[in-house]
């Protein structure tokens, strides 16, 4: 599986140089328009190592999605720069895959066909981009599901036809934004052994944002915390549980350790009222 | 999980068909035949309700007499092709125009504020007030009245396209772009099949508007169309025609319309399929 995705992957990878180093320097981003301008992350300065897990913890809108929407190109800094693999970010593309909480996948495309999108997109003839869609659905547990509308799946199912459809372009970063946050409990711990068992299959750089400190702890390498509006990196959490991580450590005293550090830096800095929410592409609610 | 879901696909599939279809089928006949029985009730009892009154309406016998005549004398062929063509020539030029300057004005607010005010200012419009200017205005009397149908078209697809792209979610957008989407597939790729229901039910509603004008734009015909023949028998007082062409022109205003929903949901089968539908 995985040489395959190899292979076809546009830029083939130098041996033991993996893709994906992120560099974000004294990042400051401003949102609203006139009266209500504001501060939304200020003087970010983070770099993040190739195939790195890094979950970013912070309370409701305090500037993690506006960072991941910069990140993906689809909000522009206000100062700073962003660079990946020493490219100035400068718009969206295909080597910055974006997941949202809530799927996005086209309700009037089958699932194969939503997996094998960026594919149609590169130019590849169908019944390649078919082969490896089908290879993709294979890996996140969906053979069989090919010829469904989105619509027909359950909401775990269709994030992970969405993870399928970022992956299959083999970017160098996948940006998720709290993409386990709207599933139940008991689907939200199987997507994460999921989503740590294809990462382990596909390597790449992944942030994950969320508010929920266990999953955090159980996904990441590292866990970058932020402070409440206006968004700044207060502390990096080195996580260091070995993998592939089991759910017994969710029990373990390192674990609830660390969980109370967490715990600590966001009740300390917990805002009184909390905040309207923030997302990738701006102030703008959810619909 | 897997078979569940396939479960719930499957059953749903078997619940719908033939019995249902059939009675449903039965209720919308018979709807049609109680109106029909009202009126020939209401027009051979002669009721009179103060407000207003069937004295003088003619019954459906009456008017089924009309409609056989008009059958014998093979006029309805030429009547019917010369509406026909031009319902549908006005109503094409509108389904073009009307989704092109629906996607800009939905995309682009500068467009949006360019093209929107004289449009709004237009849409209010009657057709019968197009007419001395049609007239004026196009090079034979065949245009003019594509033309009026045209107008009768056109603002519900128009409408309803501008809505259409403006409710897509801005998500959808941006995963495409995230996904290697480059601006011009956007629009083929997201914008378009996004909008598409709503599209659909402008055309759909556009149908009938067409249709609803066409006895203003067959005023100025001088020998065929079914409008032109409805406004013939007014000028020479036969009620019994008035009614047959006003039959005609909702019958096929009806068909034509459902004949545009049928060829959307085969265009969408997403929506067919979906869960609640």
């Amino acid at each position: 599986m995985m040489n395959l995705l190899a292979e076809s992957s546009p830029v083939p990878a130098i041996q033991g140089q993996m893709q994906g180093q992120i560099d974000i320097k004294n990042l400051h981003i401003r949102l609203g328009h006139g009266k209500n301008e504001f501060e939304a992350v200020q003087n970010v300065s983070v770099s993040i190592q190739p195939g790195e897990f890094v979950c970013l913890l912070g309370p409701s809108g305090c500037g993690k999605s506006t960072l991941l929407g910069a990140l993906a190109g689809h909000l522009a800094p206000c100062s700073g720069s962003i660079q990946v693999d020493a490219q100035l970010v400068k718009g969206p593309h295909s080597d910055r895959g974006l997941v949202f909480q809530h799927h996005t996948l086209f309700p009037w495309r089958k699932v194969i066909d939503n997996v094998a999108f960026g594919l149609k997109m590169k130019g590849l003839p169908r019944a390649e981009r078919h082969e490896r869609a089908r290879e993709l659905l294979k890996l996140v547990g969906l053979a069989g599901f090919e010829q469904h509308y989105p619509s027909q799946l359950s909401g775990g199912m269709q994030q992970r036809v969405e993870i399928a459809r970022v992956l299959i372009n083999h970017p160098r970063v996948m940006l998720m934004d709290e993409p386990f946050g709207a599933l139940d409990a008991q689907t939200r711990m199987m997507m994460q052994e999921l989503l740590l068992d294809v990462w382990e299959r596909i390597r790449t750089t992944i942030l994950f944002i969320t508010h929920d400190i266990d999953e955090a702890l159980f996904l990441a390498d590292r866990i970058l915390v932020m402070s409440p509006r206006p968004g700044r990196i207060i502390e990096q959490i080195p996580v260091v549980f070995t993998r592939p991580r089991q759910s017994e450590i969710w029990t373990s005293d390192h674990f609830i350790h660390l969980k109370r550090r967490c715990l600590e830096l966001l009740h300390l800095k917990n805002a009184d009222f909390p905040l309207r929410r923030l997302t990738p592409l701006g102030t703008a609610p959810y619909p | 999980m897997s078979s569940i879901t396939e479960a719930i696909a499957i059953s749903s599939e078997k619940i719908r068909p033939h019995q249902l279809e059939v009675e449903r089928l039965v209720r919308r006949i018979s709807s049609i035949g109680i109106c029909v029985l009202a009126w020939h009730l209401a027009s051979t009892h002669h009721v009179d309700l103060g407000l207003v009154t069937f004295q003088n309406v003619p019954s459906p016998q009456e008017v089924l007499a009309a409609g056989w005549e008009l059958l014998q004398s093979g006029k309805i062929v030429s009547h019917l092709t010369a509406s026909m063509s031009r319902v549908f020539s006005g109503y094409l030029i509108a389904v073009v125009t009307g989704i092109a300057l629906g996607l800009i004005i939905g995309r682009s607010r500068t467009s949006g504020d360019t093209l929107l005010p004289p449009l709004e200012m237009l849409r209010p419009i009657p057709a019968v007030a197009w007419i001395p200017l049609s007239i004026l205005m196009f090079p034979s009397s065949e245009l003019s009245m594509i033309f009026i149908t045209f107008t009768g078209a056109l603002f519900p697809i128009l409408l309803n396209t501008i809505h259409g792209v403006e409710a897509i979610d801005p998500r959808l957008i941006a995963s495409a772009r995230s996904l290697g989407t480059g601006h011009g597939a956007i629009f083929t790729e997201v914008i378009l099949p996004a909008a598409a229901p709503s599209i659909f039910t402008g055309l759909s509603i556009g149908m009938g508007t067409a249709w609803f004008c066409l006895v203003t734009a067959e005023m100025i015909a001088g020998q065929f169309g079914i409008g032109y023949y409805t406004w013939a028998s007014y000028t020479v007082q036969n009620y019994a025609e008035i009614v047959v062409g006003m039959l005609l022109i909702g019958l096929l205003g009806m068909t034509s319309s459902l004949a545009i929903r049928k060829l959307g949901n085969a265009m969408m089968p997403w929506r067919v399929s979906g869960a609640n539908k």
